[in-house]
């Protein structure tokens, strides 16, 4: 990754004959380094050259794709360790269990229960993506049958099965749907990898302890397959921990390939049975490079809070996140029910719709279109103004949609009183205090005097 | 070949503070390491759990924890309770009905209210404030005063009132000082650096860099604790070095995720479990990102975070 323009130009034909498109073979080396043209685009760079460089500008951390159709998923791809320094690539994803140590009641229940979690928040669909199907040599219930079942979910599988020819049968009724093979081990990897190849599957890797899963992992990439996952799921919850930490760590920091692979982390293994302990390691391996966090179940209590925390950290740090702008009536406000407005920054809604969720007065929010800023930063970029509400309330036909005419405008934007009412005829503009906490009081006293 | 880690041990650390007195008192911060990462070198002292009482009593609770509180009358029965559910390590009071905007309880009559909760327990005392900055100015200082010698934590001097706060609790009645800022690295060094003008000793100042419910802004939660600790540790930045404490149930139990009545949402199920997971995501989010405590409201937050934390320090 750190390779240097330099670096390049050293190995580079030096020709400048101009056929990649760039003036000089150092110009082209440059913006190979930057990532901006890749290095095939010289037709004389010699094969040795350009596998020793594609070797080292290679991402530190493989991109994975798992699942077939709408159910694809992509993991991994990730080039930083923390969300300030770039944007976080590919999500954590949450994955039910299922295992055929269960009865088959305690499986159709399971089943029944994983597509009950669906709901859209600020734009974005929220519901268990994968599912987990674990294998007991022990068990009682048929495992392809189970794999079946499970598939019939449209959700990307994982398959937890350390036994080759088990692994191979499952497959064969469900590798069209891409699932992932979390069966390699030093034991068996050779006969795993001949199976999840054939069946052409990611391939997941377990082992006692990171030594192990690094010396199967480099083994399994002796054999030519990098198309890898690594469940670090250890003894415990603190190896378990420090495993996941430690792979991402090693594999962005110390620039080690063999580690730069998504992680599977199988928390009903660390913490059976104890679902507010897996809801709080789930929120941790969020924060901290779970690429797939595998638990026991997945009702909106644990959903709706760790799929809101994920929501926040896989933003884009220089991409505020927005609300859709429009009409959003609370607390059971009808036509007749007074106005907000706000800006659409999700921050900003959240604070806002909360407080005034709180004060239990019926009122239309309204959330105009400012480009995802906050209140102040909105009016100093000039994206909330007197001009932007007359445009908004026209193409949104708030007149048509609300008969009351009195609007509540941000306190910290109280300069916009004049404009607005001169540009909104009919309106009663309102001023409301400058903090949010303040609205729950500020609208309960409104209803009081039979205001609002 | 063997996985070799190499070790993430700074030669800065975060600075130990110590709340409360005798057997009980808690020792937080004095890690070398980032947050939770115990495998890089042995945490000083790890992470600890409080519990909020308000001066509300039961009046403002959810029915939920409540029930936990069963045959308290007063709130100094609720203080000795809650010190017996599992995994409290101290005690945190909030004077909310101090907010002018709300209650408007007298300052006497909060710190007669707060001396009864001094009184009631020997663990650790955190003492929240009313978030108005001109009736804490008051407040916090009457408080520091009325529980002298409990080496408590005044929780918190803000940029508007650190003077009076930071002062009183700092210099006059030698607390430990909260320093509380709203979710930006720099506003979090400059409030340090004006207490410790102040002649506050930077060894008895605990951060609150503010927080958020899980799904409530909380990128920038997470991004200013986590550079925090970054420049603490990696640049040795001494303003930065005090432990964070973060209040997670004032946060929380105002969500819709939480008060939200099953009979309203049933396809959201159990409130209760709604509201413990809200809590219990959001405190073990902060633990990752670095807070050195956290408090909380419901017993089993309490007892969950407090496992969490034994499992992974």
């Amino acid at each position: 990754m750190a390779l240097k323009g330099l670096d390049i130009f050293k190995l580079s034909p030096k020709k400048n004959c101009k056929e990649c498109g760039s003036p000089t073979c150092m110009a082209f080396c440059m913006k190979v380094a930057q990532g901006a043209v890749d290095i095939s685009a010289c037709p004389y760079f010699s094969e040795d050259a350009k596998a020793q460089l594609s070797e080292a500008t290679a991402p530190p951390m493989k991109t994975v794709k798992v699942g077939a159709g709408d159910a694809e998923l992509t993991l991994g791809g990730e080039t930083v360790m923390d969300r300030h320094e770039k944007t976080y690539v590919s999500k954590t994803r949450y994955a039910v269990a299922l295992c055929n140590c269960m009865d088959d009641a305690t499986i159709d229940a399971k089943i029944a229960e994983i597509p009950k979690v669906d709901y859209e928040r600020i734009g974005e669909r929220m519901f268990v993506e994968a599912i987990y199907v674990n294998y007991a040599a022990d068990g009682q219930s048929d495992y392809v049958e189970l794999v079946k079942k499970a598939a019939a979910l449209n959700r990307v599988l994982i398959l937890g099965c350390t036994d080759a020819s088990v692994a191979k049968a499952a497959l064969a009724v469900c590798k069209d749907c891409k699932p992932v093979l979390n069966g390699a081990t030093a034991a068996n990897y050779a006969d795993m990898n001949a199976v999840a190849t054939e069946a052409g599957v990611v391939l997941g890797v377990s082992g006692a302890d990171m030594n192990e899963i690094y010396d199967t992992v480099k083994a399994l990439e002796g054999l030519g397959n990098k198309n890898l996952v690594v469940d670090t799921t250890g003894a415990t919850v603190k190896e378990t921990f420090a495993n996941t930490v430690q792979l991402r760590k090693a594999a962005i920091k110390d620039n080690d390939r063999s580690c730069g692979y998504p992680s599977i982390v199988n928390l009903v293994k660390v913490a059976k049975d104890d679902m507010h302990l897996q809801a709080a390691l789930a929120a941790v391996l969020t924060i901290k490079y779970g690429s797939i966090v595998v638990m026991q179940e997945m009702t909106y209590a644990e959903a709706l809070p760790l799929y809101g925390l994920r929501q926040n950290i896989f933003t884009d740090p220089q991409k505020p996140m927005r609300v859709e702008p429009g009409i959003y009536p609370l607390n059971g406000a009808d036509e007749n029910s007074i106005c907000l407005t706000t800006v659409d920054f999700a921050l900003t809604y959240f604070l806002v719709s909360g407080e005034l969720e709180r004060s239990g007065v019926p009122v239309n929010l309204i959330i105009s279109d400012a480009g995802g800023l906050s209140v102040l930063t909105a009016w100093a970029a000039g994206k909330l103004s007197s001009s932007s509400i007359e445009k908004f309330w026209k193409e949104q036909d708030i007149e048509g949609k609300v008969k009351n005419r009195k609007l509540i405008i941000p306190g910290k934007v109280a300069v916009l009183k004049g404009e607005i009412e001169a540009k909104l005829p009919g309106w009663e503009v309102i001023i409301a205090p400058k903090e949010a906490v303040q609205l729950v009081k500020f609208l309960k006293d409104m209803q009081a005097n039979g205001e609002a | 070949m063997p996985f070799t880690a190499k070790s993430g041990k700074f030669n800065a650390s975060i600075n130990t503070v110590t709340v409360g007195t005798g057997d009980k008192a808690i020792k937080i911060g004095g890690e070398n390491v980032l947050p939770l990462y115990s495998f890089d070198a042995a945490i000083e002292n790890a992470p600890k759990v409080g519990i909020e009482i308000t001066d509300f009593g039961m009046e403002n609770e959810p029915e939920c924890v409540k029930k936990y509180y069963e045959g308290c009358t007063t709130v100094a029965d609720m203080v000795k309770k809650a010190a017996t559910f599992e995994g409290v390590d101290f005690i945190s009071f909030r004077m909310e009905g101090g907010d002018p905007n709300g209650a408007n309880k007298s300052t006497e009559e909060l710190v007669a209210m707060l001396k009864e909760v001094a009184e009631a327990t020997d663990l650790p005392l955190v003492v929240c404030g009313s978030k108005n900055v001109e009736k804490d100015s008051e407040l916090l200082v009457k408080a520091a005063e009325a529980v002298q010698g409990k080496n408590a934590l005044i929780l918190a001097a803000k940029e508007e009132n650190y003077k009076a706060v930071g002062a009183a609790a700092g210099l006059a009645y030698n607390q430990v000082v909260g320093a509380e800022s709203s979710v930006d690295i720099n506003l979090a060094k400059q409030l340090n650096v004006l207490m410790t003008q102040l002649g506050v000793n930077a060894g008895s100042v605990v951060m609150n860099v503010g927080t958020a419910a899980a799904g409530y802004g909380y990128e920038y939660v997470a991004s200013t604790m986590q550079r925090i600790k970054a420049a603490a540790l990696s640049q040795n930045d001494a303003q930065l070095q005090m432990p964070i404490i973060t209040p997670v149930a004032s946060e929380v139990w105002g969500t819709k995720e939480a008060t939200q009545a099953e009979a309203d949402t049933p396809e959201w199920g159990d409130q209760e479990k709604r509201g413990i997971d809200m809590e219990v995501e959001t405190a073990a989010a902060d633990l990752a990102c670095g807070s050195n405590a956290v408090i909380l409201k419901h017993p089993v937050s309490v007892a969950t975070i407090s496992k969490l934390i034994k499992e992974l320090v």
